[in-house]
């Protein structure tokens, strides 16, 4: 049985990569703070809120990653049982909740300056919102369940219903009337946006996305523990909860 | 100098927006480590209390 799919060799893996993809968050978002707060020029509408992008931005793309990548963990879990699948969901979780939090609270200090107001209920922020909520409901069935197998199969089929929700995220600004903008980078025809402004918003996106890379396997070596230490108590026949009767190893 | 945290005006917009964001991706980083750090701990500590296979 492949109860653990070998997280002997998943923890060497996970140690070999971890220190260049923290090394790599350091340096690109070292440099791309740099860049975001000095070196690029304000916008010329703008002004100095223009640099709220420069977080706002790969926050949001962030969120929509995060929450793809567990989509995907998910579906492995619910196709291949692979244990690791479900290992993985649980990890990036709070990361994806996280940057979409932070995507919210940064885009309401850029909205309030910008739009005079601090919300709208309209397309693009109320599915980003939904997202929010989504990760929020995953995190809370995880954690209710006495037998964690259980509580990752419900979050599971929760994150895959959920995934409609990012498509419905891109496209909002399109399909609907919004106050918020067009996409400027992710589009068909190419960026429209300055190079100068272009530099310090990619730094800042590949800083997030290592950081997310580097957390989710720190993380996913730490809910392997986790579970050890659950067979481990179990096999020690102490705290067993009700209802958790699975045989373990 | 001055004019770098005055932001142009926008100091209470943009400066906020930076330190929430330092604030979150630290906090949960370092939140991350501790949990791995004591579950390392607990696994170790049971590890020790668990009778080998072969003494059994």
């Amino acid at each position: 049985m492949h109860r653990y799919a070998n997280p002997a060799r998943f923890q060497r893996l996970a140690r070999a990569i971890f220190p260049w993809t923290t090394g790599l968050t350091v340096l690109c978002l070292g440099g791309g703070l740099w860049f975001a707060l000095v070196q690029s020029p304000p916008d010329y509408q703008q002004g100095e809120t223009v640099r709220i992008m420069y977080i706002h931005v790969p926050a949001a793309w962030m969120a929509m990653f995060s929450y793809t990548c567990i989509a995907a963990a998910s579906a492995a879990l619910l196709v291949w049982k692979h244990p690791l699948a479900e290992l993985a969901a649980r990890a990036m979780a709070p990361i994806g909740a996280s940057f979409t939090a932070l995507c919210l609270i940064t885009g309401s200090l850029w909205g309030e300056p910008m739009w005079g107001t601090w919300w709208v209920w309209d397309a693009r922020l109320t599915s980003v919102l939904i997202l929010f909520f989504l990760y929020l409901g995953q995190i809370a069935l995880f954690n209710a369940f006495d037998d964690p197998t259980r509580g990752g199969r419900a979050a599971a089929i929760l994150a895959l219903v959920g995934v409609i929700n990012v498509p419905i995220i891109k496209f909002s600004v399109d399909w609907w009337n919004t106050l918020h903008q067009p996409a400027s980078v992710l589009r068909m025809s190419g960026p429209t946006i300055d190079p100068s402004m272009l530099l310090p918003l990619l730094l800042m996106a590949f800083g997030f996305t290592f950081y997310f890379v580097s957390l989710t396997l720190l993380r996913i070596r730490s809910e392997i523990l986790a579970r050890r230490l659950r067979a481990l108590q179990f096999a020690q026949g102490s705290a067993e909860p009700a209802g958790a009767r699975r045989v373990s190893a | 100098m001055s004019d770098f945290f005055a932001m142009g005006g926008y100091a209470a917009y943009v400066w906020p927006a930076y330190g929430i964001t330092a604030a979150v991706l630290i906090g949960l980083w370092i939140a991350s480590v501790r949990s791995l750090k004591s579950r390392e701990a607990e696994v170790e500590a049971a590890e020790a209390g668990q009778p080998r296979r072969g003494d059994r």
